[in-house]
Protein backbone atom coordinates (compact mmCIF):
# COMPACT_ATOMS: atom_id res chain seq x y z
CA UNK A 1 0.00 0.00 0.00
CA UNK A 2 1.35 3.42 -1.33
CA UNK A 3 0.71 6.20 1.05
CA UNK A 4 -2.73 8.50 0.31
CA UNK A 5 -2.16 11.10 -2.27
CA UNK A 6 -4.32 13.51 0.32
CA UNK A 7 -4.68 13.54 3.54
CA UNK A 8 -6.96 15.92 5.18
CA UNK A 9 -7.31 16.43 8.46
CA UNK A 10 -10.48 18.85 10.32
CA UNK A 11 -10.01 20.77 7.43
CA UNK A 12 -11.72 24.15 7.87
CA UNK A 13 -12.26 27.27 5.85
CA UNK A 14 -14.34 30.20 7.38
CA UNK A 15 -15.59 33.06 5.19
CA UNK A 16 -16.56 36.19 7.18
CA UNK A 17 -17.56 34.28 10.69
CA UNK A 18 -19.53 31.18 8.48
CA UNK A 19 -17.47 27.67 7.79
CA UNK A 20 -17.44 27.11 4.51
CA UNK A 21 -15.67 24.19 4.84
CA UNK A 22 -16.09 22.76 8.15
CA UNK A 23 -14.33 20.31 9.53
CA UNK A 24 -13.21 17.99 6.34
CA UNK A 25 -11.14 14.75 6.97
CA UNK A 26 -9.78 12.73 3.49
CA UNK A 27 -8.04 10.60 2.19
CA UNK A 28 -7.77 9.70 -1.40
CA UNK A 29 -5.80 6.91 -2.31
CA UNK A 30 -2.86 6.99 -5.26
CA UNK A 31 -4.53 5.85 -8.84
CA UNK A 32 -8.32 6.73 -7.53
CA UNK A 33 -10.98 8.58 -8.77
CA UNK A 34 -12.10 10.69 -6.38
CA UNK A 35 -15.24 12.90 -6.85
CA UNK A 36 -16.90 15.45 -4.68
CA UNK A 37 -20.14 16.52 -5.69
CA UNK A 38 -22.24 19.13 -3.94
CA UNK A 39 -25.11 21.73 -5.14
CA UNK A 40 -23.82 25.35 -5.61
CA UNK A 41 -21.92 26.85 -2.88
CA UNK A 42 -21.71 23.60 -1.05
CA UNK A 43 -17.29 24.50 -0.62
CA UNK A 44 -15.98 22.42 -3.51
CA UNK A 45 -14.04 25.24 -4.83
CA UNK A 46 -12.42 26.57 -1.69
CA UNK A 47 -11.73 22.93 -0.70
CA UNK A 48 -9.64 22.55 -3.79
CA UNK A 49 -8.43 25.90 -3.38
CA UNK A 50 -7.20 25.02 0.23
CA UNK A 51 -5.80 21.76 -1.61
CA UNK A 52 -3.55 23.39 -4.41
CA UNK A 53 -2.54 25.70 -2.01
CA UNK A 54 -3.77 28.75 -2.88
CA UNK A 55 -5.54 29.76 0.04
CA UNK A 56 -4.81 28.94 4.05
CA UNK A 57 -7.04 27.27 6.19
CA UNK A 58 -8.61 28.36 8.73
CA UNK A 59 -8.07 25.56 11.00
CA UNK A 60 -6.72 21.80 10.50
CA UNK A 61 -4.17 19.98 7.96
CA UNK A 62 -3.61 18.42 4.96
CA UNK A 63 -1.13 17.26 2.83
CA UNK A 64 -0.93 16.41 -0.78
CA UNK A 65 1.57 14.01 -2.23
CA UNK A 66 3.32 13.68 1.44
CA UNK A 67 3.76 18.17 1.58
CA UNK A 68 2.51 19.89 3.76
CA UNK A 69 -0.02 22.52 2.39
CA UNK A 70 -0.11 25.71 1.97
CA UNK A 71 3.70 25.43 3.53
CA UNK A 72 5.52 23.67 0.32
CA UNK A 73 2.50 23.95 -2.12
CA UNK A 74 5.33 24.79 -4.79
CA UNK A 75 6.43 22.14 -4.26
CA UNK A 76 4.17 19.90 -4.82
CA UNK A 77 2.50 22.36 -7.33
CA UNK A 78 5.14 21.07 -10.14
CA UNK A 79 3.92 17.39 -9.60
CA UNK A 80 0.14 18.16 -10.13
CA UNK A 81 -2.00 19.58 -12.99
CA UNK A 82 -5.18 21.98 -12.31
CA UNK A 83 -8.35 22.60 -14.39
CA UNK A 84 -10.15 25.62 -13.06
CA UNK A 85 -13.81 25.68 -12.83
CA UNK A 86 -13.34 28.67 -15.14
CA UNK A 87 -11.04 28.65 -18.40
CA UNK A 88 -8.14 30.77 -17.75
CA UNK A 89 -6.26 29.96 -21.20
CA UNK A 90 -3.93 32.70 -22.26
CA UNK A 91 -6.20 34.68 -24.61
CA UNK A 92 -2.93 36.88 -26.22
CA UNK A 93 -1.78 33.41 -27.16
CA UNK A 94 -2.43 30.55 -30.09
CA UNK A 95 -3.32 27.31 -28.41
CA UNK A 96 0.41 25.81 -29.46
CA UNK A 97 2.11 28.95 -27.76
CA UNK A 98 -0.73 28.77 -24.43
CA UNK A 99 1.03 25.14 -23.66
CA UNK A 100 4.88 26.44 -24.10
CA UNK A 101 3.84 29.28 -21.94
CA UNK A 102 2.12 27.78 -19.10
CA UNK A 103 5.29 25.03 -19.27
CA UNK A 104 7.73 27.69 -18.81
CA UNK A 105 5.88 28.21 -15.49
CA UNK A 106 7.17 24.70 -14.64
CA UNK A 107 10.31 25.47 -15.93
CA UNK A 108 10.30 23.15 -18.74
CA UNK A 109 11.45 24.43 -22.20
CA UNK A 110 13.64 22.55 -24.27
CA UNK A 111 13.86 20.49 -26.71
CA UNK A 112 11.87 17.68 -25.57
CA UNK A 113 8.48 20.15 -24.97
CA UNK A 114 8.17 20.15 -28.68
CA UNK A 115 7.84 16.57 -28.61
CA UNK A 116 5.34 16.87 -25.56
CA UNK A 117 3.18 19.48 -26.89
CA UNK A 118 2.68 17.31 -30.24
CA UNK A 119 1.52 14.37 -28.13
CA UNK A 120 -0.97 16.33 -25.82
CA UNK A 121 -2.17 18.03 -28.95
CA UNK A 122 -3.01 14.38 -30.62
CA UNK A 123 -4.50 13.24 -27.43
CA UNK A 124 -7.12 16.48 -26.97
CA UNK A 125 -7.98 16.00 -30.76
CA UNK A 126 -6.24 19.90 -31.36
CA UNK A 127 -3.51 19.02 -33.63
CA UNK A 128 -5.18 21.28 -36.36
CA UNK A 129 -5.73 23.74 -34.09
CA UNK A 130 -1.92 24.14 -33.15
CA UNK A 131 -1.29 27.74 -34.11
CA UNK A 132 -5.00 28.84 -33.96
CA UNK A 133 -6.02 31.74 -31.76
CA UNK A 134 -8.79 31.10 -29.11
CA UNK A 135 -11.69 33.03 -29.70
CA UNK A 136 -11.69 30.61 -32.42
CA UNK A 137 -12.44 27.30 -30.44
CA UNK A 138 -15.58 26.12 -29.66
CA UNK A 139 -16.23 25.53 -25.53
CA UNK A 140 -15.29 21.94 -26.09
CA UNK A 141 -11.99 22.73 -27.30
CA UNK A 142 -11.39 25.29 -24.89
CA UNK A 143 -12.19 22.76 -22.18
CA UNK A 144 -9.60 20.53 -23.83
CA UNK A 145 -6.94 22.59 -24.14
CA UNK A 146 -7.91 23.28 -20.93
CA UNK A 147 -7.15 19.75 -19.76
CA UNK A 148 -3.98 19.20 -21.62
CA UNK A 149 -2.04 22.78 -20.03
CA UNK A 150 -2.51 20.70 -16.99
CA UNK A 151 -0.97 17.99 -18.27
CA UNK A 152 2.16 19.54 -19.51
CA UNK A 153 4.38 19.06 -16.72
CA UNK A 154 3.56 14.91 -16.48
CA UNK A 155 1.35 15.15 -13.22
CA UNK A 156 0.44 11.95 -10.54
CA UNK A 157 -2.48 13.89 -9.80
CA UNK A 158 -4.75 15.79 -11.45
CA UNK A 159 -7.43 17.81 -10.01
CA UNK A 160 -10.68 19.27 -11.89
CA UNK A 161 -13.09 21.71 -11.05
CA UNK A 162 -16.82 20.92 -12.84
CA UNK A 163 -14.61 19.52 -16.01
CA UNK A 164 -17.37 19.69 -18.19
CA UNK A 165 -20.15 21.90 -16.53
CA UNK A 166 -21.50 23.97 -19.79
CA UNK A 167 -20.81 21.52 -22.62
CA UNK A 168 -22.68 20.19 -25.11
CA UNK A 169 -23.86 15.87 -25.01
CA UNK A 170 -20.90 15.21 -27.71
CA UNK A 171 -18.15 17.54 -26.07
CA UNK A 172 -19.03 15.75 -22.07
CA UNK A 173 -18.54 12.39 -24.03
CA UNK A 174 -15.10 13.44 -25.45
CA UNK A 175 -13.63 14.50 -22.15
CA UNK A 176 -15.04 11.60 -19.76
CA UNK A 177 -13.18 9.28 -22.80
CA UNK A 178 -10.29 10.94 -21.96
CA UNK A 179 -10.23 11.05 -18.25
CA UNK A 180 -11.16 7.82 -18.04
CA UNK A 181 -7.83 6.88 -20.16
CA UNK A 182 -5.60 9.06 -17.55
CA UNK A 183 -7.53 7.16 -14.97
CA UNK A 184 -6.10 3.99 -16.68
CA UNK A 185 -2.47 5.30 -16.61
CA UNK A 186 -2.88 5.89 -13.26
CA UNK A 187 -3.01 9.09 -12.42
CA UNK A 188 -5.03 10.20 -9.43
CA UNK A 189 -8.19 12.11 -10.23
CA UNK A 190 -10.28 14.64 -8.11
CA UNK A 191 -12.83 16.11 -9.21
CA UNK A 192 -16.07 18.01 -8.27
CA UNK A 193 -19.22 18.06 -10.11
CA UNK A 194 -23.18 18.24 -9.97
CA UNK A 195 -23.57 15.66 -12.70
CA UNK A 196 -24.73 12.98 -11.13
CA UNK A 197 -24.05 10.84 -14.30
CA UNK A 198 -20.35 12.18 -14.46
CA UNK A 199 -19.61 11.07 -10.75
CA UNK A 200 -21.26 7.27 -11.70
CA UNK A 201 -19.58 7.09 -14.93
CA UNK A 202 -16.13 8.46 -13.91
CA UNK A 203 -15.39 8.11 -10.27
CA UNK A 204 -14.41 4.75 -7.99
CA UNK A 205 -15.43 6.91 -4.84
CA UNK A 206 -17.99 10.00 -4.70
CA UNK A 207 -18.15 11.95 -1.65
CA UNK A 208 -21.16 14.07 -1.04
CA UNK A 209 -20.81 17.62 0.55
CA UNK A 210 -23.29 20.06 1.29
CA UNK A 211 -22.98 23.68 3.53
CA UNK A 212 -19.38 22.85 4.20
CA UNK A 213 -19.79 18.97 5.50
CA UNK A 214 -18.77 15.97 4.14
CA UNK A 215 -22.27 13.73 4.55
CA UNK A 216 -21.47 10.14 2.74
CA UNK A 217 -18.48 8.78 0.77
CA UNK A 218 -18.54 5.72 -1.01
CA UNK A 219 -18.81 3.68 -4.34
CA UNK A 220 -21.42 5.13 -6.51
CA UNK A 221 -23.27 2.35 -6.72
CA UNK A 222 -22.93 1.52 -2.79
CA UNK A 223 -24.18 4.52 -2.15
CA UNK A 224 -27.10 3.77 -4.26
CA UNK A 225 -28.56 0.86 -2.50
CA UNK A 226 -27.39 1.89 0.70
CA UNK A 227 -29.92 5.11 0.67
CA UNK A 228 -32.40 4.20 -2.15
CA UNK A 229 -34.77 1.47 -2.82
CA UNK A 230 -33.64 -0.34 -6.37
CA UNK A 231 -37.34 1.06 -8.18
CA UNK A 232 -38.23 4.78 -8.43
CA UNK A 233 -41.47 5.38 -10.46
CA UNK A 234 -42.21 8.94 -11.70
CA UNK A 235 -45.93 10.24 -11.56
CA UNK A 236 -47.24 13.05 -13.44
CA UNK A 237 -50.55 14.21 -14.41
CA UNK A 238 -54.18 15.59 -13.70
CA UNK A 239 -55.82 13.98 -10.48
CA UNK A 240 -52.71 13.24 -9.39
CA UNK A 241 -53.09 14.82 -5.69
CA UNK A 242 -55.98 13.02 -5.04
CA UNK A 243 -54.72 9.51 -6.35
CA UNK A 244 -52.00 9.88 -4.11
CA UNK A 245 -54.03 10.42 -1.35
CA UNK A 246 -56.38 7.49 -1.71
CA UNK A 247 -53.59 4.80 -3.28
CA UNK A 248 -50.32 5.72 -4.16
CA UNK A 249 -49.46 6.83 -0.56
CA UNK A 250 -50.54 3.83 1.10
CA UNK A 251 -48.61 1.65 -1.65
CA UNK A 252 -45.04 3.12 -1.67
CA UNK A 253 -44.71 4.76 2.47
CA UNK A 254 -41.54 6.20 0.88
CA UNK A 255 -42.52 9.64 -1.41
CA UNK A 256 -41.39 12.51 -2.24
CA UNK A 257 -42.82 16.01 -4.32
CA UNK A 258 -40.67 16.90 -7.11
CA UNK A 259 -42.33 19.91 -8.95
CA UNK A 260 -45.78 18.77 -9.34
CA UNK A 261 -45.10 14.74 -9.47
CA UNK A 262 -44.71 12.36 -6.68
CA UNK A 263 -41.49 10.11 -6.49
CA UNK A 264 -42.20 7.12 -5.30
CA UNK A 265 -39.22 4.56 -4.18
CA UNK A 266 -40.06 0.87 -3.61
CA UNK A 267 -38.52 -2.31 -3.01
CA UNK A 268 -41.33 -3.89 -4.95
CA UNK A 269 -42.16 -1.83 -7.59
CA UNK A 270 -45.48 -4.10 -9.08
CA UNK A 271 -48.28 -3.31 -7.16
CA UNK A 272 -47.55 0.56 -7.64
CA UNK A 273 -47.59 -0.31 -11.45
CA UNK A 274 -50.67 -2.12 -11.05
CA UNK A 275 -52.52 0.78 -9.31
CA UNK A 276 -51.68 3.01 -12.47
CA UNK A 277 -52.24 0.73 -15.08
CA UNK A 278 -55.63 1.85 -14.37
CA UNK A 279 -55.26 5.59 -14.67
CA UNK A 280 -55.30 7.05 -17.58
CA UNK A 281 -54.81 10.64 -17.05
CA UNK A 282 -51.21 9.94 -15.06
CA UNK A 283 -47.93 9.64 -17.08
CA UNK A 284 -45.47 7.87 -15.05
CA UNK A 285 -41.91 6.63 -15.52
CA UNK A 286 -40.33 3.88 -13.68
CA UNK A 287 -36.63 3.67 -13.32
CA UNK A 288 -33.77 2.28 -11.30
CA UNK A 289 -32.73 4.38 -8.36
CA UNK A 290 -29.46 6.87 -9.68
CA UNK A 291 -27.22 8.63 -7.79
CA UNK A 292 -29.20 11.95 -8.05
CA UNK A 293 -31.87 10.43 -5.70
CA UNK A 294 -29.33 9.95 -3.25
CA UNK A 295 -28.25 13.30 -3.44
CA UNK A 296 -31.52 14.60 -3.58
CA UNK A 297 -32.47 12.60 -0.44
CA UNK A 298 -28.84 14.14 1.28
CA UNK A 299 -29.13 17.79 0.26
CA UNK A 300 -32.98 18.49 -0.27
CA UNK A 301 -34.61 19.19 -3.09
CA UNK A 302 -34.70 23.66 -2.36
CA UNK A 303 -32.94 25.35 -5.05
CA UNK A 304 -29.25 26.69 -4.77
CA UNK A 305 -28.32 29.47 -6.91
CA UNK A 306 -25.33 30.60 -4.45
CA UNK B 1 0.03 11.08 -21.05
CA UNK B 2 2.34 9.41 -18.57
CA UNK B 3 6.13 10.59 -19.18
CA UNK B 4 9.74 10.11 -17.85
CA UNK B 5 9.04 12.81 -15.00
CA UNK B 6 12.55 13.88 -14.54
CA UNK B 7 12.88 14.81 -18.22
CA UNK B 8 9.83 17.30 -17.76
CA UNK B 9 10.27 18.61 -14.57
CA UNK B 10 12.73 21.30 -13.71
CA UNK B 11 11.30 23.56 -10.97
CA UNK B 12 13.08 27.39 -11.36
CA UNK B 13 14.81 28.27 -8.53
CA UNK B 14 13.74 30.63 -5.98
CA UNK B 15 14.73 33.72 -7.02
CA UNK B 16 14.68 33.19 -10.81
CA UNK B 17 10.81 32.50 -10.43
CA UNK B 18 9.46 35.77 -11.64
CA UNK B 19 11.48 35.42 -14.83
CA UNK B 20 9.01 32.85 -17.01
CA UNK B 21 6.62 35.79 -15.90
CA UNK B 22 8.46 38.25 -17.48
CA UNK B 23 9.05 36.05 -20.48
CA UNK B 24 5.12 35.66 -21.45
CA UNK B 25 5.04 39.43 -21.16
CA UNK B 26 7.92 39.64 -23.76
CA UNK B 27 6.20 36.97 -25.89
CA UNK B 28 2.97 38.83 -25.95
CA UNK B 29 4.64 42.37 -26.11
CA UNK B 30 6.93 41.06 -29.32
CA UNK B 31 3.62 40.07 -31.18
CA UNK B 32 2.72 43.32 -31.09
CA UNK B 33 5.80 45.56 -30.33
CA UNK B 34 5.69 47.98 -33.56
CA UNK B 35 2.26 49.71 -32.03
CA UNK B 36 3.51 48.69 -28.61
CA UNK B 37 6.62 51.37 -29.12
CA UNK B 38 4.72 53.42 -31.27
CA UNK B 39 2.28 53.94 -28.27
CA UNK B 40 4.82 54.47 -25.37
CA UNK B 41 7.32 56.50 -27.25
CA UNK B 42 5.10 58.82 -29.84
CA UNK B 43 3.59 60.65 -26.93
CA UNK B 44 6.89 61.69 -25.32
CA UNK B 45 8.62 62.49 -28.68
CA UNK B 46 5.61 64.56 -29.33
CA UNK B 47 6.20 66.31 -26.44
CA UNK B 48 10.09 66.50 -26.94
CA UNK B 49 9.68 68.02 -30.63
CA UNK B 50 6.98 70.48 -30.06
CA UNK B 51 7.77 71.92 -26.92
CA UNK B 52 11.71 71.41 -27.32
CA UNK B 53 11.39 73.49 -30.88
CA UNK B 54 8.56 76.36 -29.80
CA UNK B 55 9.07 76.34 -26.19
CA UNK B 56 12.48 76.02 -26.55
CA UNK B 57 13.32 79.45 -29.10
CA UNK B 58 11.16 81.36 -26.26
CA UNK B 59 13.65 79.73 -23.35
CA UNK B 60 17.05 79.40 -25.34
CA UNK B 61 18.80 78.84 -22.58
CA UNK B 62 18.35 77.12 -18.76
CA UNK B 63 21.67 78.13 -16.93
CA UNK B 64 24.20 77.01 -19.11
CA UNK B 65 22.20 74.49 -20.78
CA UNK B 66 20.25 74.47 -23.82
CA UNK B 67 16.60 74.11 -23.45
CA UNK B 68 16.55 71.48 -26.25
CA UNK B 69 19.15 69.18 -23.86
CA UNK B 70 17.06 70.42 -20.70
CA UNK B 71 14.00 68.63 -21.98
CA UNK B 72 15.69 65.62 -23.65
CA UNK B 73 16.65 64.50 -20.46
CA UNK B 74 13.51 65.36 -18.30
CA UNK B 75 11.46 63.36 -20.92
CA UNK B 76 13.54 60.76 -20.74
CA UNK B 77 12.86 60.05 -16.91
CA UNK B 78 8.87 60.93 -17.50
CA UNK B 79 8.72 58.36 -20.26
CA UNK B 80 10.10 55.98 -17.93
CA UNK B 81 7.54 57.02 -15.38
CA UNK B 82 4.90 56.76 -17.55
CA UNK B 83 5.65 53.56 -19.46
CA UNK B 84 5.74 51.39 -16.28
CA UNK B 85 2.47 53.32 -14.66
CA UNK B 86 0.87 52.49 -17.32
CA UNK B 87 2.04 48.67 -18.05
CA UNK B 88 1.82 48.10 -14.22
CA UNK B 89 -1.69 49.84 -13.85
CA UNK B 90 -3.86 49.14 -17.04
CA UNK B 91 -2.11 46.08 -18.34
CA UNK B 92 -1.41 44.49 -15.11
CA UNK B 93 -4.60 45.11 -14.11
CA UNK B 94 -6.36 43.30 -17.33
CA UNK B 95 -4.29 40.50 -16.63
CA UNK B 96 -5.28 39.96 -12.79
CA UNK B 97 -8.83 40.96 -13.02
CA UNK B 98 -9.65 40.41 -16.81
CA UNK B 99 -7.77 37.64 -18.04
CA UNK B 100 -6.97 35.78 -15.43
CA UNK B 101 -3.76 35.28 -16.13
CA UNK B 102 -2.45 35.17 -12.95
CA UNK B 103 -5.00 33.16 -11.60
CA UNK B 104 -3.64 30.26 -13.98
CA UNK B 105 -0.17 31.06 -13.33
CA UNK B 106 -0.32 30.40 -9.44
CA UNK B 107 -1.64 27.21 -10.03
CA UNK B 108 2.14 26.03 -11.06
CA UNK B 109 4.72 26.27 -9.03
CA UNK B 110 4.84 30.35 -9.14
CA UNK B 111 3.35 31.88 -6.26
CA UNK B 112 1.47 35.62 -6.08
CA UNK B 113 5.06 37.29 -4.90
CA UNK B 114 6.40 35.63 -8.28
CA UNK B 115 3.80 36.83 -10.27
CA UNK B 116 4.35 40.39 -8.71
CA UNK B 117 8.13 40.72 -9.08
CA UNK B 118 8.16 38.78 -13.05
CA UNK B 119 5.25 41.96 -13.76
CA UNK B 120 7.41 44.62 -12.27
CA UNK B 121 10.63 43.34 -13.63
CA UNK B 122 8.24 43.57 -16.69
CA UNK B 123 6.92 47.23 -16.34
CA UNK B 124 10.53 48.16 -15.85
CA UNK B 125 11.83 46.58 -19.28
CA UNK B 126 9.20 48.26 -20.84
CA UNK B 127 10.17 51.97 -19.54
CA UNK B 128 13.57 51.17 -20.41
CA UNK B 129 12.97 50.51 -24.49
CA UNK B 130 10.76 53.69 -24.13
CA UNK B 131 13.59 55.74 -22.43
CA UNK B 132 16.27 54.24 -24.72
CA UNK B 133 14.15 55.28 -28.01
CA UNK B 134 13.96 58.55 -26.85
CA UNK B 135 17.65 58.43 -25.86
CA UNK B 136 18.32 57.79 -29.55
CA UNK B 137 16.33 60.45 -30.64
CA UNK B 138 17.57 62.97 -28.61
CA UNK B 139 21.00 62.06 -29.81
CA UNK B 140 19.61 62.24 -33.63
CA UNK B 141 18.78 65.86 -32.64
CA UNK B 142 22.49 66.53 -30.70
CA UNK B 143 21.14 66.91 -27.00
CA UNK B 144 23.23 64.27 -26.14
CA UNK B 145 26.62 65.07 -25.54
CA UNK B 146 29.45 62.49 -23.93
CA UNK B 147 29.89 58.59 -23.37
CA UNK B 148 28.13 59.09 -20.00
CA UNK B 149 24.64 59.09 -21.59
CA UNK B 150 24.97 55.27 -21.98
CA UNK B 151 24.83 55.39 -18.33
CA UNK B 152 21.80 56.84 -18.32
CA UNK B 153 20.04 53.19 -19.74
CA UNK B 154 20.52 51.66 -16.07
CA UNK B 155 19.01 54.84 -14.57
CA UNK B 156 15.89 54.52 -16.48
CA UNK B 157 15.63 50.60 -15.73
CA UNK B 158 15.58 51.85 -11.81
CA UNK B 159 13.06 53.94 -12.53
CA UNK B 160 10.91 52.18 -13.98
CA UNK B 161 11.47 49.54 -11.38
CA UNK B 162 10.77 52.49 -8.61
CA UNK B 163 7.45 53.54 -11.33
CA UNK B 164 6.24 50.04 -11.60
CA UNK B 165 6.22 48.77 -7.95
CA UNK B 166 4.30 52.21 -6.68
CA UNK B 167 1.83 51.26 -9.27
CA UNK B 168 1.59 47.82 -8.35
CA UNK B 169 0.14 48.86 -5.11
CA UNK B 170 -2.48 50.86 -6.33
CA UNK B 171 -3.29 48.05 -9.08
CA UNK B 172 -3.88 46.11 -6.09
CA UNK B 173 -6.20 48.28 -4.01
CA UNK B 174 -7.96 48.94 -7.56
CA UNK B 175 -11.52 47.40 -8.14
CA UNK B 176 -11.88 48.69 -11.61
CA UNK B 177 -10.19 50.67 -14.26
CA UNK B 178 -11.51 53.80 -12.86
CA UNK B 179 -9.21 53.74 -9.90
CA UNK B 180 -6.25 54.09 -11.66
CA UNK B 181 -7.49 58.25 -12.94
CA UNK B 182 -7.09 59.37 -9.14
CA UNK B 183 -3.57 57.83 -9.27
CA UNK B 184 -2.57 59.79 -12.68
CA UNK B 185 -4.24 63.03 -11.03
CA UNK B 186 -3.21 62.41 -7.97
CA UNK B 187 0.57 60.75 -8.63
CA UNK B 188 1.75 60.58 -12.25
CA UNK B 189 0.70 64.48 -13.21
CA UNK B 190 2.34 66.08 -10.21
CA UNK B 191 5.01 64.43 -10.70
CA UNK B 192 5.70 65.09 -14.25
CA UNK B 193 4.46 68.61 -13.42
CA UNK B 194 7.00 69.58 -10.37
CA UNK B 195 9.79 67.03 -10.57
CA UNK B 196 12.07 69.12 -12.74
CA UNK B 197 11.08 67.65 -16.48
CA UNK B 198 10.04 70.68 -18.18
CA UNK B 199 11.44 73.29 -16.35
CA UNK B 200 13.89 73.83 -13.57
CA UNK B 201 12.24 72.90 -9.59
CA UNK B 202 14.39 76.30 -8.38
CA UNK B 203 11.71 78.10 -10.39
CA UNK B 204 8.94 76.80 -7.69
CA UNK B 205 8.13 78.28 -4.37
CA UNK B 206 10.08 76.37 -1.49
CA UNK B 207 6.93 74.07 -0.31
CA UNK B 208 6.95 72.90 -3.90
CA UNK B 209 10.57 72.31 -4.02
CA UNK B 210 10.06 70.35 -0.53
CA UNK B 211 7.83 68.51 -2.00
CA UNK B 212 9.43 68.00 -5.28
CA UNK B 213 12.27 66.17 -3.45
CA UNK B 214 10.22 63.77 -1.45
CA UNK B 215 9.25 62.21 -4.97
CA UNK B 216 11.36 59.72 -6.80
CA UNK B 217 11.08 61.41 -10.63
CA UNK B 218 13.23 64.02 -9.06
CA UNK B 219 15.93 62.02 -7.86
CA UNK B 220 15.71 59.38 -11.49
CA UNK B 221 16.25 63.57 -13.07
CA UNK B 222 19.00 64.38 -10.98
CA UNK B 223 20.75 61.60 -12.16
CA UNK B 224 20.01 61.19 -15.76
CA UNK B 225 20.37 64.80 -16.71
CA UNK B 226 23.67 65.33 -15.81
CA UNK B 227 24.98 61.68 -17.53
CA UNK B 228 22.76 62.47 -20.67
CA UNK B 229 24.42 65.89 -21.24
CA UNK B 230 27.69 65.31 -20.87
CA UNK B 231 28.19 65.70 -16.73
CA UNK B 232 28.89 63.38 -13.73
CA UNK B 233 25.87 63.30 -11.36
CA UNK B 234 25.91 65.20 -7.31
CA UNK B 235 24.96 62.95 -4.64
CA UNK B 236 24.66 59.82 -6.98
CA UNK B 237 24.38 57.45 -4.22
CA UNK B 238 21.69 58.99 -2.84
CA UNK B 239 19.38 59.58 -5.54
CA UNK B 240 19.73 55.73 -6.65
CA UNK B 241 19.03 55.25 -2.87
CA UNK B 242 15.97 56.82 -2.96
CA UNK B 243 15.07 55.00 -6.24
CA UNK B 244 15.59 51.74 -5.00
CA UNK B 245 13.97 52.35 -1.73
CA UNK B 246 11.02 53.86 -2.87
CA UNK B 247 10.97 50.73 -5.26
CA UNK B 248 11.62 47.51 -2.61
CA UNK B 249 9.08 49.16 -0.57
CA UNK B 250 6.27 49.72 -2.59
CA UNK B 251 7.39 46.43 -4.15
CA UNK B 252 6.87 44.47 -0.60
CA UNK B 253 3.58 46.16 0.56
CA UNK B 254 1.66 45.45 -3.44
CA UNK B 255 3.22 41.79 -3.16
CA UNK B 256 1.70 41.88 0.68
CA UNK B 257 -1.48 43.78 -0.87
CA UNK B 258 -1.92 41.27 -3.30
CA UNK B 259 -1.30 37.73 -1.55
CA UNK B 260 -3.87 38.74 0.49
CA UNK B 261 -6.02 39.85 -2.56
CA UNK B 262 -5.45 36.83 -4.83
CA UNK B 263 -4.85 34.09 -1.89
CA UNK B 264 -8.14 35.05 0.22
N1 LIG C 1 -12.95 34.44 -1.27
C1 LIG C 1 -14.14 34.30 -0.66
N2 LIG C 1 -14.58 35.20 0.22
C2 LIG C 1 -15.78 35.07 0.83
N3 LIG C 1 -16.64 34.06 0.60
C3 LIG C 1 -16.27 33.11 -0.28
C4 LIG C 1 -15.01 33.19 -0.96
N4 LIG C 1 -14.92 32.11 -1.78
C5 LIG C 1 -16.05 31.40 -1.62
N5 LIG C 1 -16.87 32.00 -0.72
C6 LIG C 1 -18.19 31.51 -0.29
O1 LIG C 1 -18.03 30.17 0.13
C7 LIG C 1 -19.14 29.38 -0.24
C8 LIG C 1 -18.68 28.15 -0.98
O2 LIG C 1 -18.19 28.54 -2.26
P1 LIG C 1 -17.50 27.52 -3.26
O3 LIG C 1 -16.39 26.86 -2.56
O4 LIG C 1 -17.17 28.29 -4.48
O5 LIG C 1 -18.68 26.49 -3.54
P2 LIG C 1 -18.91 25.48 -4.76
O6 LIG C 1 -17.63 25.39 -5.54
O7 LIG C 1 -19.28 24.20 -4.10
O8 LIG C 1 -20.04 26.04 -5.57
C9 LIG C 1 -20.06 30.28 -1.05
O9 LIG C 1 -21.10 30.71 -0.22
C10 LIG C 1 -19.18 31.42 -1.44
O10 LIG C 1 -19.92 32.60 -1.57
MG1 LIG D 1 -17.25 25.71 -7.52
Amino acid sequence: MSAPVVVSRALTKVYAGAPVVDRVDVNIDRGECWGLLGPNGAGKTTFLRMLVGRTPPTSGEIRVLGYPVPQQASAMRARIGVVPQLDNLDPDFTVNENLRTYAGYFGIHHSRLRARIRELLEFAALSHKADAYLSTLSGGMLRRLSLIRALVNAPELLVLDEPTTGLDPQARQLIWQRLRSLRSEGITQILTTHYMEEAERLCDRVTIMDHGRLLESGHPRALVSEHIEPHVIEVHGEGLQRWHKETAARLAPRHETAGDGFLYYLNDERPLLEALSGQERLSFLHRPANLEDVFLKLTGRELRDG
Amino acid sequence: MAESTTTLRRIPHRTARWLPVWRRNLRVWSKLALPSLIGNFGEPLLYLLALGYGLGALVGRIGDMPYMFFLASGIFCSSAMMTASFEATYSAYSRMAVQKTWEAIVTTPLDVFDVVVGEVMWAATKSLFSASAILIVAWALGAVSGGYAVLAVPVALLSGFCFASMAMVVTALARSYDFFLYYTTLGVTPMLLICGVFFPIGQMPAGVQTLAWALPLTHSVALARPLITGAAPENALLHLAVLALFGLVALSVAATLLKRRLDA
